[in-house]
């Protein structure tokens, strides 16, 4: 994937100076907390790990969550973690099969293509860290705009990356939601009516693929998007 | 190579979105994002190419900085990536203004996120919907979302009632406050017509006495301000104002209905637009089946299976009512004919049902009416029969009749989604006719005028001195049953079924299985009940409080029921056509109360002998009275406001502003087509194709 040079600049230098420490607040001196490590600890009911306050602040700033609902994000994230790693939950990675366990994502037809997609791992293995998943449930949440959303379903549903959603993709998408099982997927011809169908409603320039701006135009118009399209803990 | 695969289709690609964002859509969302913040004369629309990434990172590049404009989480990018060009941005130099300007901005977005955080706590019943979501999905929680619409729209109802006319009342009675009343002067009235004498339940009584008087609203229910008869005061005047109560009362009456007419159309606002401006059936298409088809908020694995299946059912079942639909347009006239025929025939069978319903309606009220005056009770079980008469009616019609619509239907060949809508319909008609029908027998026993001396009070005095109060006790009565019988159903049919079917394997018993949660049966029942409340209002100034407890304690039945003895519905209902449905019927009922209180107030004679409008001709007379009571200049505003000469131009000027705004949705929709049109052409041109190297 084509990446601006800025960028790369930028990653070299920048990724260690924003990234929270979160080791860095937790003892001082006779080993008494800080207050505000304090303050967030009370608020997840003095659970093992804490998250640093001007950490809590940036993920407010930087995503759609409330601050309630990044402290219960970051309570279940670390239960995810064996109990050695827990401490330092703001940089570990969770593994994909860990995140399936996720009751929310268990039953998720999507959950890979869901781990794929947030998951900024290297490695290729869609191993989670907490800011992927952050950035999951911001997305997911009440308060994401639709344009948000219709870009991150639109790379949920693409099963191939190619940035289009071509026959196969819609097939593909279809048979997730009807289903696993031989009994549970349709026809092929009542496959092709449906793919001839959500073309002919969506496709309009007519190249027989979907591309992102046609996404986002049918999504804009359809009613029931926005109240499923959402995940909350 | 790379730049191969990228090139040519990143500049293909470009050309359509160059279109796109010449829809009407897109430029007024546009207008509306340009005033919340900055000018923008590009949005960055990503391209459809692998080039997703490269047009991301361009996105905040081209903003320059100015992250003020857009906030940093509504682009999509990881928190990473937000967090780089976020200090990107703080890199550059801002103006001490404009560094306040943006301090102070997030600030105040801190506060009111707290807010918001905080309100969210006072939302009823948050937690119980959210796990009713979770397991059933967003078609059965839009139900019980609709529940708690109701339970508030009831409790701030009986507020405005309360506060403008029971509080008043007692107050004044009880000269709390050094307040004092005003008892009505006796105008010109027929000494006969202003005879009142409830029983009230002087003296040593038997116990069931009570418990017949609280189900049946009589005896010395019917002298608390739980009816119309006990405001009899003119005017309370606390230390130096006075408080005209019969004005307010009136007021008080339209009040609610404002506000509920208000609260239901701007909850429906979003569903009201979708279906006005587009002319397919937006509900039904396949694309909002599909990509917005599977609810992400399902935990239950037991649940998230029964959803596959309800979506493969759907989906095959649209494909096939497609088909269907082609087979219909190529029938020939000889099976036209036939099936209208047959059509006619049916309707007519359901116009004898529902004329059947309204008949025994009407002969159950009169024979309650006639014999509940009977002072001698000689039974006590015998006489609460006769009282709750018209109520079992209505509930044995309610749920006799929409059996025998869902038997008929099949007969008349009609497409499976227009087969449900049409049952709907004639459905949601019974049940709300038949209130018209109790109310109108009603009334045509309280104006039955025979003699003169009835004449001249206007309605039947020697039966009904109080007649508002005998309608407020019909409502309350009506009210009582219907939450008993949900009650009944629960415990005794809901309950016993599911124990059969857990304990009893015999096939028959199985194959009845579990009961579906109807979502439509289960919202007309409510939508019966709140008709009910608005109609009686009027007559029964405490009924909203009735109302809010009893749709309170349906909330936990309904909840209890749905989670251990019920089976979710084959056919998934969707949220968005649910919400819309269910306020539209909520809007009819409501339009269908208006009629009954419109006649009641402005047409029939108020009672003389009890209530606030005594001293009146009708309810409504206390209006132009006041307005008599204004400055001379007001008054003739007023007067000519209500004439012809103001009237007639205000509609002319109303239908120029509405044919206006149909031709400017039309030439928006030929634009459409046109720019429809040319994107296919586009794919073509050569001037955007660039061959492949």
């Amino acid at each position: 994937m084509p990446v601006s040079p800025a960028r790369v600049a930028r990653g070299a230098e920048g990724g260690a100076a924003g990234r929270a420490r979160p080791g860095a607040r937790r003892c001082h001196g006779s080993g008494r907390v800080t207050c505000e490590a304090e303050a967030a600890r009370a608020a997840m009911g003095g659970s093992a790990s804490l998250l640093p306050r001007e950490a809590l602040c940036e993920y407010q700033e930087l995503t759609f969550l409330s601050k309630q609902e990044i402290l219960l994000a970051y309570k279940r994230f670390s239960e995810l973690l064996p109990k050695e790693e827990r401490e330092n939950a703001c940089s570990a990675r969770v593994p994909k099969s860990q995140i399936l366990t996720l009751p929310e994502l268990r039953a998720n037809p999507f959950q890979h293509r869901i781990c794929r997609v947030f998951s900024t791992s290297y490695d290729g293995d869609d191993s989670m860290s907490f800011e992927d998943f952050l950035d999951m449930l911001s997305v997911f949440s009440d308060s994401a705009t639709s344009d948000i959303k219709s870009h991150y379903a639109f790379r949920i549903f693409d099963f191939d990356d190619d940035g289009t959603l071509d026959r196969k993709d819609l097939e593909k998408l279809v048979n997730c939601l009807t289903g696993q099982g031989e009994e549970s997927r349709l026809s092929n011809m009542e496959m092709e009516q449906l793919i001839q169908n959500i073309l002919e409603e969506s496709d309009i320039d007519k190249d027989g693929t979907i591309n992102l701006s046609e996404f986002q135009h049918v999504i804009s118009r359809s009613p029931d998007f926005a109240s499923s399209f959402k995940i909350v803990l | 190579s790379l730049a191969e695969v990228f090139l040519p289709e990143e500049t293909r690609a470009a050309a359509p979105v160059d279109f796109l964002q010449e829809l009407p859509s897109y430029q007024s969302a546009l207008r509306r994002r340009a005033a919340a913040g900055g000018t923008q004369e590009r949005r960055t629309a990503p391209q459809g190419s692998a080039g997703l990434r490269a047009a991301e990172a361009r996105g905040p590049e081209q903003e320059g900085g100015e992250l003020g404009v857009r906030p940093a989480r509504e682009y999509p990018l990881s928190i990473a990536e937000k967090r780089r060009d976020c200090q990107q941005a703080d890199i550059k130099y801002l103006s001490g203004w404009k560094q306040w300007k943006r301090t102070s901005s997030k600030s105040l977005k801190k506060v009111l996120n707290e807010a918001k955080e905080l309100s969210s706590y006072l939302e009823l019943w948050r937690h119980d919907i959210r796990s009713i979501e979770g397991k059933f999905g967003t078609g059965i929680q839009s139900y019980f979302s609709f529940l708690r619409f109701l339970v508030l729209l009831n409790f701030i109802i009986f507020i405005l009632m309360f506060s403008f006319v029971t509080l008043p009342t007692i107050i004044s009675e009880y000269g709390i406050f050094n307040s004092s009343f005003a008892k009505i002067p006796p105008k010109n009235i027929e000494p006969h017509c202003t005879v009142y004498k409830p029983s009230g339940n002087k003296g040593l009584v038997y116990f069931y006495t009570y418990l017949k008087d609280l189900l049946s609203g009589t005896g010395f229910l019917e002298v608390t301000s739980l009816f119309y008869g006990y405001y009899t005061i003119d005017a309370a005047w606390l230390s130096i104002l006075r408080y005209n109560l019969p004005l307010a009362y009136l007021l008080a009456t339209f009040a609610y209905l404002a506000l509920s007419l208000l609260w239901i159309i701007k909850r429906s606002g979003e569903g009201f637009k979708q279906n006005l401006v587009h002319d397919e059936d937006q509900f039904q298409s396949y694309c909002n089946k599909v990509f917005a088809g599977w609810d992400f908020c399902i935990t239950d694995p037991n649940a998230a299976q029964l959803k596959h299946r309800s979506l493969q059912y759907e989906l095959q079942t649209d494909l096939e009512e497609e088909r269907l639909k082609r087979k219909i347009a190529d029938r020939t006239m000889k099976e036209k004919l036939r099936i209208y025929s047959l059509r006619i025939f049916i309707n007519i069978i359901v116009i004898a049902v529902l004329s059947g319903c309204f008949y025994s309606i009407y002969r159950a009220t009169v024979f309650s009416q006639e014999n509940s005056n009977d002072v001698s009770n000689t039974n006590f079980q015998a006489n609460l029969l006769v009282q709750y008469l018209p109520s079992m009616v209505i509930t044995l019609a309610n749920f006799i009749a929409p059996q025998i619509f869902s038997f008929l239907i099949r007969f008349e060949d009609y497409s499976p989604a227009f087969e449900i809508r049409l049952t709907l319909m004639r459905c949601i008609f019974v049940r709300l006719a038949n209130i018209g029908v109790l109310l109108f027998s009603l009334w045509s026993q309280i104006s039955y005028c025979a003699t003169d001396k009835c004449k001249a009070c206007g309605y039947n005095y020697e039966l009904y001195p109080c007649w508002e109060s005998e309608v407020g006790q019909e409502m309350y009565k009506l009210m009582i049953f219907d939450f008993i019988i949900i009650l009944a159903v629960t415990l005794f049919i809901d309950f016993p079924r599911k124990l059969l079917v857990t304990h009893c394997s015999c096939k028959p018993v199985q194959w009845c299985g579990l009961q579906e949660f109807g979502i439509s049966d289960n919202v007309l029942e409510i939508i019966y009940g709140q008709t009910i409340c608005w109609i009686g209002t009027f007559f029964s100034p405490l009924l909203p409080a009735i109302a809010t407890i009893k749709y309170f304690i349906i909330f936990y039945v309904k909840k209890i029921s749905l989670m251990h003895t019920r089976k979710p519905a084959a056919r998934p209902v969707r949220a968005s056509s649910s919400n819309f449905f269910f306020l539209v019927v909520l809007l009819i009922g409501l339009v269908l109360a208006f009629i009954p209180l419109g006649i009641s107030i402005a047409h029939i004679p108020s009672s003389k002998a009890c209530g606030p409008f005594r001293s009146f001709n009708t309810s409504w007379a206390v209006v132009p009275d006041t307005i008599l009571g204004f400055p001379t200049g007001l008054q003739q505003v007023l007067h000519s406001i209500a004439s012809e000469a103001f009237a007639v131009p205000f509609f002319m000027v109303i239908c120029l502003v509405m044919f206006y705004f149909i031709a400017l949705a039309g030439a928006h929709k030929r634009v459409v087509e046109q720019l429809r049109e040319q994107l296919v052409m586009v794919r073509f041109d050569p001037v955007f194709c660039t061959p492949k190297v």
